[in-house]
């Protein structure tokens, strides 16, 4: 059996150090690598992997990220970010190379041979990864190999995964008794591949006992799908609305508090977004590689800070000579969006700008029912109900928040008790273009960074404003969260245009039914 | 009184029959007797383009008799002005016939790539030009009564109005792009041959076109006059400056609201169709909320509450517009933008209203000399 | 009265300007280039007006044409159809320019066709397309689908490619998904994919909520045989969409996505370190090594002063446009637009990428096709293209309407969509 073989070899590799011969067939196989055809480069790399070399892992490894160079005299290394490394001595060279070129084909066999080496790995995620590595393209003696290492298994997680790697490698064997065996350990997976693998099964299955067990385990896989299902889309939904309700919270700051309607709203989203880009630009210019990631960071003050002074200087140099007439401000307002787009095209170009996401923002956890909880959206969530807070908490419990509610409610009295109204209007509004601006940092993290960035958002906000309420933070809290949710849960069945497309007419419709939204303030400024 | 053309006035028919001689035989005129080489010859683009202007007075007319008279700002005429259109695109789709790419008399050709078997019911009779015409001011009538009577029953008013509006149009806009609504989605209805039998390439027809949107727009704007100084159209001024006031008097304002909101829809829709012909195309971002807004911005641009003003209006931005999307394409709307702004602040009653200012300066100047 | 005087004194200014006009068209010859500078589509459009400008920049340096100097006018269409049909009538009648380097999409181009062809004007569109058009006055020179869809399949097909078995088609709901999608179900039927292994998505534009559409991908790629997506995804939308295939771990070793709108320009806006492997299908990409390339993106990065901007597809699809035409120019001895068609029929231009692209009689051109993986640099590195050029269809095979039209502007068809030749 040649994994048994690869394993005795690898277990000498481990004990004893590299025979002189071993540093000969390595050489040999790694050369190959640099060959013309694809397909010559995926022979040496399964040669490589064969080889039972311990250091052909790590080869691999670079081979599939692309970090597999070749330098000028032909000699190949391995790309450690700005250092490399000889992968036959491991010591570090200085050298002139290029890379070597992958494509997918390459590099899913060279990851699926890397995965088999890392199969007994010291690394308890580096085990479970190449357990996954081997799934993705498993060749023919996949399960002889993982049964092999599930033997020598301790770690329970890994354990598992092994587990239901066997048996979804089982399914397809030609013995009924494994078969049976795999369809009852994998009753308890709530993966939709291995769903569609026990359906697969059941076309072709004629031992009666095997489908009848195979028909049981679909039927609990498939309400662990479907259960999945449902959560998945609640979390679509809430990501959705806090994506949404950032969007909005600067808009119910200026237009609920203030009753301005800032249809510049939207750029002010937009310049938050290229302070970040901004503040990107300068990390990457002053700082080290590793403390870039941080720039996220210093971008929330930044941006805040950026179109805070931009809405107030809006606000003293334009919007308060318009107060009481709110159509002629959303006329004047729309003419400032106008210019502020155009001179972030005039500064910045029309293209794209790239915000990457930092490191700690990529990926997710893979739940079950392949539902997987991506970070990005996940700290959106928890941002977005933070900044939500924080402004409630302004509002309630500072002066400042004080000295706005009182302005807002009664502008007179609260000129006579004395209060600053002209720069209580300057900071509110400062404050509401403030936080649009921090929900452009959390939008540059989803999507583009663009001058147009602004218009994709202004008429979600407004109307997540009105549904929710003017002037009730709560409202608007509960009205994106809603319209998220409502959006994601539309979406399956009827596209993402019509899904759309429904959701507003049930908000037109519902404000006929409510004409100041879900959580209406009450008393006599309102009507006014 | 708002109004610098006062009914009272005689200044009025001068000024009416000026223009109208202007519009209807001056450029004309310029345009086919004037040789090519003379400076003063009109040429077609020009032609084109003033007819173009012309159907945003219309519609900017018409905005301004809900927004400027009776106080509602509806940021979704355009979704009417864009149904008209759609409208008349639809007879005009229907009359290409077998000179389509595909040579299919019954369907159009965005439908025939993309497999549809049979005509949808919804096309059916826009093969006739009367019962187009019905349904180029029926549709955004109809539309406009529903909305308007479901808005203005519940007090829906002020900003509200404005914001559910836009999402009606937002929402028409994006159902228009779908293609399996069955309007051509985003390439809209293009390639239009003729109308009525006349070739939609001529100059000739598209002279005539010109003509008759001129005509329309000194139709519509006697309706207008007939509107504002006839009783309702009081009532209406009053709905504008003091709603609560007007209801408490025993007016109905829901029925004087939905009045204006609905002939204003139908006055939209008869510009769209207009427009639809002379600029050869008809697409979902005519729906689209900025388009709604610009409407507003011709007629506050112009002066709210005047006669005039949504013409001058109109005019005025459309042709700063033109003007400095090629002579400034990388600045103009730095002027645009500046244009509104300026506006707002400055000229609350529009360039009719400093006009009106100025004049009334002049007068006194004299009066004191 | 004093409206009078105004409009005799406008008349008068006009009266001695235009003289001053007629004097200046005497000594250049005039293009016109109707890109958007503003509204949506400004984010593509903005780069080819300067990729003409360079162009015309470029030929002036050199002597002009005809002895004389080239002059760009440039307007701004606003991503504003109807002022696209408003702009190419001033640029026609007003202007009177030579020919017009313009428009992005279909909708666009539709919108001046009736324009041009009224006024025998002369379009030069370099952006992929979805095919079924034929006209006079329009020379394409982005691919049309079999220029770009089809290898792209069949690569995907092929063992390198992974030989994928099942498929999503996800577009941007507008007429070239929608048609490229259609050609494509059609051709991959006809290589025995079943009608299960077929899902087909559509998003509306600028669609920036990924997360359901992604998953459902994930998911209809567990089935066990392996799944690519064809994106037609427009602009805009890409940039959420590919952050959502990173952050759900699509990766392009499972489910490759192989997009017609993502190039070197859109990628620079995206963060591509986890999006290593997925593919491009082009006409043109930068990382090609040739000495023509070379020295167009050491001249692009010149003349726009940034030593980081990329060069993609539409731009070369400018380059030859306009070279195209310049030549054909030199040889009809005028800018006549009926004599510059008839030169422009069997021009040659070299390929930026080698080879040489080749008006063809049914106004598209023939082209080499390559397909590239995304790398973490934001560059296409090729791993697949074809032997020779590809001549592009106007009208697909693969839609049996269209399957009956012929597109040749040559005698004896003189006709862009006809069944039989026109003079027999």
């Amino acid at each position: 059996m040649r994994a048994f073989h690869l394993i005795l070899a690898l277990a000498a590799l481990l004990l004893a150090a590299p025979a002189a011969r071993a540093d000969d067939a390595f050489a040999q196989a790694l050369g190959a690598l640099n060959a013309e055809s694809y397909a010559d480069k995926i022979n040496a790399a399964e040669a490589l992997a064969a080889l039972g070399d311990g250091r052909a892992a790590q080869v691999l490894d670079a081979l599939a990220d692309g970090r597999l160079m070749v330098a000028a005299g032909g000699a190949i290394l391995i790309d450690r970010g700005g250092s490399y490394a000889d992968p036959i001595s491991g010591q570090i060279v200085t050298a002139q190379a290029d890379a070597i070129t992958v494509n997918n084909r390459l590099r899913s066999v060279a990851r699926a041979a890397a995965g088999r080496l890392a199969l007994f790995s010291p690394d308890a995620a580096a085990r479970k990864s190449a357990v996954e590595a081997i799934m993705n393209s498993p060749g023919p003696e996949a399960a002889d190999m993982v049964r092999a290492a599930l033997a020598k298994e301790f770690d329970d997680s890994v354990k598992a995964a092994m587990i239901t790697a066997l048996a979804s490698l089982d399914l397809t064997s030609a013995d009924p008794a494994r078969r049976l065996d795999a369809v009852r350990q994998l009753a308890d997976s709530s993966d939709p591949s291995v769903r569609s693998q026990i359906e697969t099964l059941l076309q072709t299955e004629t031992d009666a006992s095997v489908r009848q067990v195979a028909e049981k385990s679909l039927a609990s896989i498939q309400f662990r799908v479907t259960l999945m299902g449902f959560v998945a889309n609640l979390f679509q939904g809430l990501s959705l609305g806090s994506v949404l309700l950032l969007a909005a919270i600067g808009l119910a700051v200026t237009f609920g508090v203030m009753g301005v309607i800032n249809m510049a709203h939207g750029e002010m989203i937009m310049l938050g977004a290229y302070t970040t880009f901004a503040v990107q630009q300068l990390f990457r210019a002053l700082l080290p590689p590793d403390l870039v990631d941080l720039y996220l960071v210093a971008a929330i003050p930044a941006a805040f800070v950026v179109t805070a002074l931009v809405g107030m200087g809006l606000e003293r140099g334009i919007i308060r000579f318009l107060y009481g007439r709110p159509l002629e401000t959303m006329l004047a307002t729309w003419g400032i969006s106008l210019v502020l787009q155009q001179v972030v095209r005039q500064i910045f170009g029309a293209t794209n700008m790239e915000v990457a996401n930092p490191a700690w923002m990529t990926g997710g956890w893979e739940l079950a029912g392949g539902f997987t909880l991506t970070y990005n959206r996940v700290i959106i969530i928890f941002f977005c109900l933070a900044v939500l807070g924080g402004l409630a908490a302004l509002l309630r419990w500072s002066s400042f928040g004080l000295h706005m509610r009182a302005v807002t409610q009664n502008r007179p009295m609260a000129a006579a008790m004395g209060i600053p109204t002209g720069r209580v209007d300057a900071l509110t509004f400062g404050l509401g273009s403030g936080i649009a601006g921090i929900a452009g940092v959390a939008l540059s993290q989803i999507g583009n960074v663009s001058p147009n960035l602004g218009q994709a958002y202004i008429v979600d906000s407004f109307m997540v404003v009105v549904f929710g309420g003017v002037g009730s933070l709560w409202g608007t809290l509960v009205g994106a969260v809603s319209l998220g949710v409502v959006n994601k849960f539309l979406e399956p069945y009827a596209g993402a245009m019509l899904g759309k497309i429904l959701v507003l007419v049930f908000i037109i419709l519902f404000i006929q039914k409510r004409p100041r939204g879900l959580f209406a303030l009450k008393g006599r400024s309102v009507e006014s | 009184m708002h109004s610098i053309l006062n009914p009272a006035r005689r200044g009025f028919w001068f000024g009416f029959i000026g223009l109208g001689a202007l519009f209807l035989l001056v450029i004309p005129g310029l345009n086919l007797l004037v040789p090519v080489e003379s400076a003063l010859h009109v040429p077609n683009y020009m032609v084109t383009l003033i007819g173009k202007y012309l159907c945003y007075a219309i519609l900017a007319m018409a905005m301004n008799l809900v927004w400027g008279y009776c106080g509602v700002l509806s940021l979704g005429h355009g979704a009417f002005f864009a149904l008209g259109g759609y409208a008349m695109g639809m007879y005009m789709m229907r009359a290409i016939g077998t000179r389509g790419s595909y040579g299919n008399a019954e369907l159009p050709d965005f439908m025939v790539f993309l497999n549809w078997k049979e005509l949808p019911w919804f096309w059916y009779g826009f093969d006739n030009f009367a019962f187009a015409l019905l349904m180029v001011m029926l549709i955004p009538g109809v539309l406009a009564f529903i909305f308007g009577w479901l808005a203005f029953r519940s007090r829906i008013n002020g900003v509200y109005l404005s914001i559910v509006t836009q999402a009606m149009t937002y929402a028409l806009m994006l159902a228009f792009f779908r293609n399996e609504m069955g309007f051509g989605g985003n390439n809209g209805l293009t390639d239009f041959k003729d109308i009525l039998g006349f070739d939609l390439s001529q100059s000739s027809t598209k002279l005539g076109l010109y003509w008759l949107t001129a005509l329309l727009l000194g139709a519509t704007f006697l309706v207008v006059r007939f509107i504002a100084a006839s009783k309702l159209g009081r009532v209406m001024m009053a709905v504008r400056d003091a709603e609560s006031r007007v209801r408490f008097l025993g007016y109905s304002v829901t029925g004087v609201k939905l009045f204006a909101f609905t002939v204003s829809a139908v006055l939209a829709g008869i510009a769209g169709a207009l427009y639809v012909p002379q600029v050869g195309i008809i697409n979902p971002s005519e729906f689209s909320p900025a388009n709604s807004i610009e409407i507003a911005i011709w007629v506050a641009v112009g002066g709210r509450g005047t006669l005039l003003g949504p013409v001058v209006g109109a005019f005025a931005v459309n042709g700063a517009k033109t003007w400095l999307t090629g002579a400034a394409p990388e600045l103009w709307l730095f002027a645009l933008g500046a244009l509104f702004i300026i506006v707002t602040l400055a000229l609350p009653k529009g360039l009719v209203g400093l006009w009106a200012d100025l004049r009334a300066r002049t007068a006194k100047e004299n009066a004191h000399d | 009265m004093k409206f009078n005087r105004i409009l005799g004194a406008g008349l008068f200014a006009t009266a001695t300007a235009l003289p001053m006009l007629a004097q200046a068209a005497e000594d250049t010859i005039k293009v016109g280039v109707l890109h958007s500078l503003s509204g949506t589509m400004a984010i593509s459009e903005t780069t080819l007006k300067d990729t003409v400008l360079m162009m015309v920049d470029d030929i002036n340096k050199k002597g002009g044409l005809l002895g004389k100097k080239v002059e760009a006018v440039v307007v701004d269409p606003a991503s504003n159809w109807p002022l696209f049909a408003e702009k190419a009538q001033e640029l026609l009648e007003k202007e009177k320019v030579a020919a017009v380097f313009g428009c992005w999409t279909s909708v666009s181009r539709k919108s001046v066709l009736p324009v041009f062809e009224k006024m025998n004007g002369l379009l030069f569109y370099p952006v992929q397309y979805e095919g079924e058009e034929s006209s006079r006055n329009v020379f394409y020179t982005g691919a049309a689908p079999n220029q770009q869809a089809i290898p792209a399949v069949d690569y995907l097909m092929s063992k390198d490619g992974g030989e994928v078995k099942r498929w999503v088609l996800a577009g941007t709901d507008y007429v070239y998904p929608r048609t490229t999608n259609k050609i494509l179900e059609a051709y991959l039927k006809s290589k025995g994919v079943a009608p299960a292994d077929i899902m087909i998505n559509y998003t509306p534009f600028g669609h920036s909520d990924w997360q359901t559409i992604v998953a459902d991908i994930k998911k209809f790629g567990t089935a066990g045989k392996k799944t690519a997506v064809v994106s037609t995804i427009n602009g805009d939308a890409n940039v959420p969409f590919y952050k959502e295939l990173a952050n759900l771990g699509v990766k392009a070793d499972q489910i490759p996505v192989v997009a017609f709108s993502v190039g070197e320009e859109e990628l620079a806006g995206i963060d591509t370190k986890n999006l290593v492997g997925h593919l491009a299908a082009w006409n043109y990409f930068q990382s090609v090594k040739s000495p023509e390339n070379d020295a167009f993106i050491k001249q692009w990065q010149t003349f726009i002063k940034s030593p980081k901007r990329v060069t993609n597809d539409p731009m070369e699809a400018t380059y030859i446009g306009f070279k195209m035409w310049t030549q054909a120019v030199q040889q009809a001895g005028s800018t006549n637009v009926d004599a510059v068609r008839q030169a422009m029929y069997g021009q040659q231009v070299k390929n930026l990428t080698g080879g040489t692209a080749v008006m063809n009689t049914n106004h598209h051109l023939s082209k080499p096709v390559f397909i590239g993986e995304i790398q973490a640099n934001g560059q296409l590195q090729t791993v697949w293209k074809t032997k020779d050029v590809i001549k592009a269809d106007a009208w697909s095979p693969y839609i049996p309407e269209s399957a009956k039209l012929t597109a040749n502007w040559t005698y004896p068809w003189v006709c862009g969509n006809c069944t039989e030749p026109k003079f027999k």
